[in-house]
């Protein structure tokens, strides 16, 4: 197997370093790439769509088809990844802690439920005892890192940023909360059901802006027929739509980081993991 | 030979590339553990992307930011100052998509170390052919 | 109203989001809610037919962006009777889904349905879209939630029939991703119709060479062509059957779509047939794929594996009929990416209905099953001789044209392989109608004395199963109309 896979590796790199003869050299501004098409994007993105990240002009308005079908790739990540490993079954045995002197209890049949006082607490057989010191930096640090998310996407439009972008760092702040505490305390703040109806109302903000345009009389995507809807300068419509489908981009890919992030480390269970 | 030498070195960043890609589909096909795949998986579809941006660059250019846009109506824009926006936005998508992939795979992985306990593909298919 | 292009794809897409929203809330509105978005996609597909017929090819700007700035649909005969071939057949498995899916996805029916609509969405996409990257895009949605049902289906090997078919397919579509990027690298553009125009300056270009060859590769190994096939057998046969019913027929049918498309309007007929000689070679590749797959199925003990290899055998037709290089060739491929649906429809269908009553198809478990399930046998039997050959079904036509395309190149091998895989389907099924037909009832069905009793399947599968079967029949009728409306006028 190893001689077979080095003999298509060889043969698949010798075919694509024959296609690079004829390449232009590196960073030449006259290549066919850097003439036809991103002229036009350079030199007219601005007037057309009042944005000045050329790179959010072009994802969320020229090429916005595209990044709906990205957003719902994204989507069926996460769903897949729900599918795929959700156990809803419950747990075997049980483990309490006694917090005061650190005993720790083995309830080996489910079915006897202990009521328990206030000194008692519910762990699992994976637990970690966390750390006060990174608990504390973390709980500081987090809403912070929500605000940047928040910035990020918000002036997508006139620095590097975006939907994807801002959603990726909420998601990861929802991540830290995970790794820094334990994974229950994760779930219990944010209940599987709400991260799954973000995601969906999250492609469904875009795919609903989207759709909007069709009534107006444009075609599918075509932000400029919304300006009757939204009070203000017309001349912005555009930007204005691209910022409402990058906070739905946002909200879904966040939703989704947070489910498979759940998932995966603790199997299905949701219960402890990491 | 000299003219391969100029060839190569004024064209290193797409043969630097192609090697990164054909080093991670080798760790694809020959490797037998399914997690060195995924991991080989994600080095050819990085390598891709890498290919892709490095097209868009051009020599003493700019981030695809214009300056100054809301205050000078009307100036002209040099498309020669600014690097080509389009690889950067067809590579976002391609990067949603293949973290999109590994995250399927690994959850396919958990599941069948949840199922077969062990992830080497020799252990695998001999428990398959057993039953 | 001329938003029909955009209705198709885009109305599926919303039910999807509208039915994970509902797993959520009200499980119980998510097959309603996939149904009626189905059902709108079909009428829109069927209006865009006809409009296509009457006036030409539809020119849809998305976003209003005129092409190449923005990415376009450019609906010509072609495409619009693949949109309605996929969303008809995804609409009919639908409704015949009903009763299996509960059974199979123990409760998890609302997201299984939003997965199902997103796959249906892709497939859409992929065949209406006149965009490279926007191409590759949908693709890997159709990939990505195949991947998740193909792991749905067999606990023990579901998992990793789909973890082999991932790394494959991931292969597969990079090296399409990196096909566009060398194209891109010579042209500038990624609308097809703009890419064509510019590489007619180009043709002689190693650049163009690689691209070519790369997409090509990369369609292959998402077609399951013969030697690029492993990931098929596995991947299909431990799916659930809800999904293994409309991914039999479609997938590999709209990659063998994907890859005329790129023959015909991007590269051209000139360049492929004229500068590069790579008609042969691929004829023969053709020619060994259709025996290699009737061999395989000839070796196989269970009834699903065995119509996977045959779903590989018919792609070895197709890709040898597109790469013929004349008129004929190229049309008896077309028509046989509409008669090789329906034929797999009808045949995964039945054996539906077989696993919903006796759930393992091994060829022994199918004892005395024509007394049992006699409806369902005679959708079989129908499915059967249309893969054989036999007129007046479909099967008889798109072989026919086929078989004259290559005697007209004079491809005499690509011809005999034809008849010798007729000759092997028809050893494979009548096998398997022996079997059917005259063993004794086996005692593994519960009972041995008495008279037999008809455990057919639920009525809404068989009726199903009945119209898609007699379907065979009235388009193999119709095939001349559907030649000459359709095939010939966008071949011109």
């Amino acid at each position: 197997m190893k001689l077979l896979g080095f003999i298509v590796v060889c043969l698949t790199g010798a075919l694509l370093l024959y296609g690079t003869g004829e390449f232009p050299d590196w960073g030449d501004p006259h290549s066919p790439a850097s003439l036809h098409l991103s002229n036009y994007y350079i030199e007219k993105a601005v007037e057309e769509t009042q944005v000045p990240n050329l790179v959010t002009a072009v994802l969320a308005d020229y090429r916005g088809f595209d990044t709906m079908f990205e957003t719902a790739v994204i989507f069926c990540a996460g769903l897949a990844c729900f599918l795929l490993l959700r156990d809803f079954q419950e747990k075997k045995e049980r483990f309490y802690r006694h917090t005061p002197t650190g005993i720790i209890l083995h309830v080996k049949d489910a079915k006897k439920t202990l009521t328990v006082g206030r000194e008692f607490e519910h762990m699992d057989k994976e637990w970690v005892p966390s750390d006060l010191i990174i608990k504390t930096v973390c709980r500081i640090l987090i809403p912070f890192i929500q605000i940047f998310a928040l910035y990020v996407v918000a002036h997508g439009d006139f620095s590097p940023g975006g939907g994807f972008q801002g959603g990726v760092i909420f998601g990861s702040s929802l991540i830290l909360l995970a790794i820094s505490y334990d994974l229950k305390t994760l779930v219990r703040r944010v209940k599987e059901k709400v991260l799954g109806i973000f995601a969906a109302v999250g492609v469904l903000i875009y795919v609903g802006i989207a759709a909007i345009c069709m009534p107006m009389g444009g075609n599918f995507l075509d932000y400029s027929k919304l300006a009757p809807l939204i009070p203000g300068d017309p001349h912005h419509i555009r930007a204005l739509g691209m910022l409402g489908v990058e906070i739905g981009v946002g909200i879904a890919v966040m939703a989704v980081m947070a489910i498979i992030y759940i998932n995966i480390v603790s199997e299905g269970r949701h219960d402890e993991g990491l | 030979m000299t003219d391969l030498l100029a060839l190569i070195v004024a064209k290193y960043n797409y043969w630097l590339y192609v090697i990164l890609m054909m080093i991670g589909l080798y760790a694809m096909i020959a490797k037998t553990n399914l997690i060195k795949k995924l991991v080989g998986m994600n080095i050819f579809q990085t390598a891709i992307i890498l290919f892709y941006v490095s097209i868009g660059y051009k020599t003493n250019a700019t981030i695809p930011i214009i300056k100054n846009a809301h205050d000078a109506h009307g100036a002209v824009i040099h498309a020669a100052d600014y690097i080509n926006p389009l690889p950067h936005v067809l590579m976002l998508t391609a990067i949603v998509v293949s973290v999109a992939t590994f995250g399927v795979a690994m959850a396919l992985a958990v599941r069948i170390y949840q199922r077969y306990q062990t992830l080497e593909e020799d252990e695998l298919r001999m428990r398959l052919s057993e039953e | 109203m001329d938003n029909y292009p955009a209705l198709i794809v885009v109305t599926p897409l919303l039910a999807a989001l509208f039915a994970g929203l509902a797993a959520w809330i009200e499980e119980r509105l998510s097959y309603p809610i996939a149904l009626f978005g189905l059902a709108v996609s079909v009428f829109s597909a069927f209006k865009v037919l006809m409009q296509v017929i009457d006036s030409g090819t539809i020119h849809y700007r998305l976003a209003g962006w005129a092409p190449p700035m923005g990415i376009e649909y450019r609906i010509d005969l072609l495409n619009a009777m693949v949109l309605l071939l996929i969303s008809s057949i995804a609409f009919l498995n639908l409704v015949a889904s009903f009763k299996s899916v509960d059974q199979e996805t123990n409760d998890r029916a609302g997201s299984f349905f939003t997965i199902y609509l997103l796959f249906v969405t892709g497939l859409l996409g992929v065949t209406a879209t006149g965009d490279l990257f926007n191409l590759y895009v949908l693709i890997e949605i159709t990939s990505l939630t195949s991947y998740a049902m193909v792991a749905l289906g067999d606990r023990d090997r579901g998992p990793i029939a789909s973890l082999n078919y991932v790394f494959i397919g991931v292969i597969g579509a990079s090296f399409y991703l990196l096909g566009v990027g060398y194209l891109y690298m010579q042209t500038g553009s990624l609308n097809m119709v703009d890419v064509a125009n510019i590489l007619q300056g180009h043709q002689g270009s190693s650049t163009v060479l690689v691209a070519f060859i790369l997409c090509m590769i990369g369609i292959w190994i998402k077609m399951a062509l013969f030697p690029m096939h492993v990931w098929l057998p596995n991947a299909y046969s431990y799916s659930p059957v809800a999904f293994s019913r409309v991914v039999a027929p479609l997938m590999t049918k709209v990659m063998v779509y994907v890859m005329i498309r790129l023959m015909i309007t991007v590269f051209g007929f000139d360049y492929i047939f004229v500068t590069l000689h790579l008609s042969e070679a691929v004829v023969w590749l053709s020619t060994i794929a259709i025996l290699a797959g009737g061999v395989m199925a000839l070796a196989q003990k269970n009834l699903k594996k065995m119509l996977t290899y045959i779903i590989v055998c018919e792609i070895g037709y197709m890709v040898g009929g597109a790469w013929m290089g004349n008129q004929l060739g190229m049309t008896g491929a077309i028509l046989h990416i509409l008669n090789d649906a329906l034929m797999t429809f009808a045949l995964f269908l039945a054996v539906g209905n077989m696993v919903y009553k006796i759930n393992k198809v091994d060829l022994i478990d199918l004892k005395g099953l024509f007394g049992k399930m006699p409806w369902t046998m005679a959708g079989f039997v129908l499915a059967a001789f249309s893969i054989i050959g036999v007129p007046p079904t479909c099967g008889f036509f798109s072989k026919w044209y086929l078989i004259l395309g290559a005697l007209e190149k004079g491809a005499y091998h690509f011809a005999v392989a034809l008849i010798i895989s007729s000759l092997i389907c028809a050893v494979l099924f009548f096998k398997v109608f022996e079997i059917c037909f005259f063993e004794p009832m086996s005692h593994g069905h519960g009972e041995s004395h008495g008279p037999v009793a008809i455990e057919e399947a639920p009525v809404s599968m068989l009726i199903i199963s009945g119209l898609v079967s007699l379907s065979l029949i009235i388009v193999g009728l119709y095939s001349g109309t559907i030649v000459n409306t359709v095939i010939l006028p966008f071949l011109k």
